[in-house]
């Protein structure tokens, strides 16, 4: 047998024109994945990119891979069917704030509890980008949009806490640009047996230009981004010099800076990525009060929905033996008429 | 001659009987349901012909006593052949003075009422909206009456088995059961082997009801009854020879998924989302985990169709099921399928409607949803199943024209066929045609575009193939290589094209037959779905009386078979009864541009026989 061809970039890459906007953050995303790809070993066509609507739901069609670009929201469902019928195929789901978190927000719940084996990455860009602009379910609240030009009056919804919330196993966030810490994140999600939910901070250069520079500014990033390694201390600002303590009367995360009212590193709290009560604050923290947690918040695998739905139909099978419809339609009371 | 209306009552109680109507009736929590369906298997090892209609309330548990809590099951049984539940009741058992005064005006007058007078408290019969007791006041002069300490019986026949009494009075449905096997000489030994099967960890509950039934029985057999009742013997039916069992039609319809899934050489993924009536399809595949099919409870109606269409791109056949307005809220779906051109089946069992309507009440009125329930051009196959034991046959085709033509099939049934059981002749699997899925598997000049010259069906490569790796989508795409396309042209070709594969199906279906008559004649009665046997029994009716009236039943509603506008040219009337304000009779007149008459009911409740044989008449003047 020949070795299997080693692929590149390239070869997942469709010839098909990206007509994402000029400097739109789906760009990098794209590429990030389109290269790590091959570094996963999958073979090709055992990949599937399904998605729903929206900016982000483009996706499928720029990957040289099985893909289905769905209807709005829909696409857990989708890929959730699509790993019943053959959990052999690597599914990934892309979507977008408002396409998993407004329409699709119930599916997304429920792909999360049930912990179906899929990669679900949801592009957080705050707003409809494909409709025009109007605000989403993640939108500051506030938002002037089309839909609200006197500004949005619903509070925003943290994909990070919906996922966490849902029953999520796995649990992370990352940011557009930021190729060499979303790499080897996605990778972790790949490697995750069981539902992963990877939040990417995203910007739309169109319709709501700017909205993560606080975090992604490499000057106010020190302040305003956490990154979490599992086993690390909650370290961040210039030269780590400030970390989160666990308030026990709060029962909350607070900031502290080293050397300040003898606060030492030991004071600093450890990340955990299977300490779920850990993963709940980290996933809630927003600028401007503390840093905003980036990296795998939650990884703690159980079996996935789809394992369990194959080991129950073998128990079955197992117990009944081959199963004969002739026979079945036998079975019970049955008379002959002469 | 076919007609069937004696009455079992009669002046002599030796003479045999054609057939008889029995509802059995009470609160939903008294086993009625139970009662009728042990009933129907002892009737059916008697060698009757049989159907039966199961008329349950949506409350799972109304208020004891309350009218709107009466749950009856009703068995037309006989010697002839049986094609509906029945029109009259020639008996009716009544567990309390609600399941009376809801039922009693279907009894025919002379009939028989078996009556629980226990149940006949003050309190119920206010429940009930009687100012005073029917059962003492002369009321029911016109009906023979036989008022039965019920409740105290069962408690005097379950007592050495230390129940409490709220257990040994739940054993009365079956005492009165043991009551109407003798009086119609059934066996109930089935019945004993079903209730040690149920009850096989509750010895006590088990041995109690047996107790209960052959007390029951005894009674009856001790001449305890009134003089004058007798047992009525009913001859056994010519019916088909055969090997039977009974089957609903949500069972025949799960086992038919599950025959066309073989036949087509592929796995089934089914998902659905719990709506009555059509749970049961689901309940039962559920149950059947050793077939190949994967069942799936989803979240909600979208998310089980959306299921269905990702299980079907990845290569298995994805179906779901559900009622009314549940597969409104799969048509957004429903249109993605036809866009990709996936196969997918999609069954719909009807139920009363507009919104939540009568859930578990019968009606035809989602005909139009089938057809046209959809966004744009989405023209689908649609077929009706007639009968419950057709259901198995249609489930199959429904399967075979998904996978071959590439598309969604919607398959009508409702909540009659659903839950009505009739004897079927169990099928043989062997005598199927197969119809094997092939799965493209060749790169050389692959397109996911691509189209079988005959039939249309666009080409189904599956994930995991490799060299096929292809995206589809809700965009329109292009005729020849599938990618996205926004051109003018492209589309009109690409909406030509879906048409003209759903239409050109007409190719690959049977024609037309006359289901009873001739091909022309005065009059045709039109019927689709599960009017049949209504349908059936009263043209047989009037044609025994002389008339020249014929029955055509239509399975395929879209596309309708190719001979159906001439054949139905051949006739001078033509009449289309429908459990609808007139569904199909307007697709007849604007399809074939012929003068239909229609005859619609739409109470909840199938079609009597009388109401069409009324109808006939209308059209054709009284027959003698």
């Amino acid at each position: 047998m020949n070795a299997p061809e080693k692929l590149t970039l390239k070869d997942f890459a469709t010839d098909q024109e990206v007509r994402w906007c000029p400097g739109c953050g789906d760009y990098a995303i794209l590429k990030c994945v389109q290269k790590l790809m091959p570094e996963l070993g999958v073979p090709k066509e055992k990949i599937v990119f399904v998605s729903g609507i929206g900016c982000s739901s483009r996706f499928p069609y720029y990957m040289n891979t099985y893909g289905f670009h769905t209807i709005h929201g829909r696409a857990p469902a989708i890929a959730t069917g699509v790993k019943l019928s053959n959990p052999e195929l690597d599914v990934w789901l892309v979507t977008g704030d408002g396409d998993g978190l407004s329409i699709g927000g119930n599916h997304m719940l429920h792909v999360l509890r049930r912990n179906v084996d899929l990669q679900i990455l949801l592009f957080n860009n705050e707003i409809y980008g494909l409709t025009k602009g109007q605000y989403s379910p993640t939108s500051q609240l506030g938002t002037h949009s089309p839909s609200t030009p006197d500004g949005s009056l619903d509070k925003p919804l943290n994909p990070c806490s919906f996922a966490m919330g849902s029953g999520a196993r796995f649990v992370a966030r990352t940011i557009d640009t930021e190729t060499k810490h979303m790499t080897p994140l996605l990778k972790r999600a790949h490697e995750h047996k069981g539902a992963s939910f990877v939040e990417i901070y995203q910007n739309c250069p169109v319709y709501n230009d700017g909205i993560f520079d606080y975090v992604k500014d490499k000057k106010r990033a020190a302040e305003t981004r956490l990154v979490v390694e599992h086993g690390k201390p909650l370290l961040f600002g210039v030269d780590n010099q400030k970390g989160l303590r666990l308030n026990i009367q709060m029962l909350g995360l607070e900031v502290v800076t080293l050397g300040e009212d003898g606060v030492t590193e030991s004071d600093i709290m450890v990340h955990d990525e299977t300490n779920r009560p850990l993963a709940n604050m980290l996933a809630e923290l927003r600028t401007p009060d503390f840093p905003e947690a980036i990296g795998v918040l939650y990884c703690n695998p159980e079996q996935s929905y789809v394992n369990a739905v194959r080991q129950q139909i073998e128990v079955v099978r197992a117990k009944k033996g081959i199963a004969d419809l002739n026979d079945l339609l036998r079975q019970g009371h049955t008379w002959q008429v002469e | 001659m076919a007609v069937v209306e004696s009455i079992p009552v009669s002046e002599d109680p030796d003479s045999s009987f054609s057939s008889v109507v029995v509802r059995f009736a009470g609160d939903s929590g008294d086993g009625m349901q139970l009662t009728g369906s042990n009933f129907t298997e002892a009737t059916a090892l008697h060698g009757n012909d049989l159907a039966t209609f199961p008329d349950f309330p949506a409350e799972i548990r109304a208020p004891a006593g309350a009218t709107f809590g009466v749950s009856a099951f009703q068995i037309y049984f006989g010697s002839d052949e049986v094609t509906t539940a029945g029109d009259d009741v020639d008996v009716l058992v009544v567990m309390n003075p609600a399941a009376l005064i809801t039922n009693l005006k279907d009894l025919l007058v002379g009939g028989m009422i078996i009556a629980d007078q226990d149940a006949f408290t003050s309190r119920n019969l206010s429940r009930a909206g009687y100012t005073s007791n029917p059962l003492e006041d002369g009321s029911l002069d016109a009906y023979r009456l036989i008022s039965i300490d019920i409740t105290k019986q069962v408690i005097r026949s379950v007592e050495p088995f230390g129940l409490s009494h709220k257990f040994a009075v739940r054993c009365k449905n079956m005492w009165t059961l043991g009551l109407v096997m003798w009086l119609f000489d059934r066996d109930k030994q089935i019945t004993i082997d079903n209730l040690n099967t149920k009850f096989a960890l509750k010895q006590d509950i088990a041995k109690a009801n047996i107790a209960a039934l052959n007390a029951g029985h005894s009674y009856a057999e001790t001449a305890e009854l009134p003089s004058g009742v007798e047992v009525y013997k009913i001859q056994k039916a010519e019916v088909e020879k055969g090997l039977y069992r009974n089957t609903t039609g949500s069972e025949a319809l799960a086992f038919g998924l599950i025959a066309g899934g073989q036949l087509a050489d592929i796995s089934l993924t089914f998902a659905s989302y719990p709506i009555t009536p059509a749970s049961s399809l689901l309940h039962t595949l559920s149950a059947h985990k050793e077939f190949d099919v994967v069942t799936f409870q989803a979240e909600d109606e979208i998310a089980a169709a959306c299921a269905a269409i990702g299980a079907s791109f990845a290569g298995s056949l994805g179906i779901t099921s559900s009622s009314g307005p549940g597969i409104s809220l799969k048509g957004e779906a429903i249109s993605l399928a036809c866009a990709t051109e996936l196969p997918m089946v999609i069954v719909s069992t009807q139920r009363g409607g507009p919104s939540t309507g009568l859930p578990t009440k019968t009606e035809q009125s989602d005909l139009n949803q089938a057809l046209y329930g959809r966004h744009a051009d989405t023209t689908l196959p649609v077929i009706a199943s007639s009968t419950p034991g057709n259901c198995f046959d249609v489930a199959i085709e429904a399967v075979r024209l998904a996978t071959k033509f590439s598309t969604p099939v919607l398959l009508l049934s409702d909540g009659y066929l659903a839950n009505a059981s009739e004897p079927w002749i169990i099928p043989d699997l062997n005598d199927y045609d197969s119809f094997k899925v092939v799965h493209e598997t060749n790169p050389e000049g692959f397109s996911p575009a691509n189209r079988d010259e005959d039939t249309l069906a666009r080409v189904w490569a599956k994930p995991g193939t490799p060299g096929l790796e292809h995206r589809i989508g809700g965009i329109e795409k292009d005729f020849e290589t599938g990618d996205i396309s926004y051109d003018a042209d492209n589309h009109q070709k690409m909406t030509d094209v879906r048409k003209a594969k759903i239409d050109g199906i007409v190719r690959f279906i049977p024609n037309q037959e006359v289901s009873l008559g001739n091909a022309q004649g005065e009059l045709v009665v039109v019927g689709w779905g599960s009017t049949y046997g209504a349908i059936h029994q009263a043209v047989k009716r009037c044609r025994a009386r002389g008339a020249d009236v014929s029955h055509i039943h239509i399975r395929y509603l879209l596309p309708m078979p190719g001979n159906l506008g001439e054949l139905l040219k051949g006739y001078k009337k033509i009449l289309v009864p429908e459990l609808n304000t007139g569904q199909l009779v307007n697709v007849l007149r604007s399809k074939y541009l012929i003068d239909a008459e229609q005859l619609n009911k739409i109470s909840g409740q199938p079609f009597k026989i009388r109401e069409l044989v009324e109808g006939i008449h209308s059209l054709l003047g009284e027959v003698k």
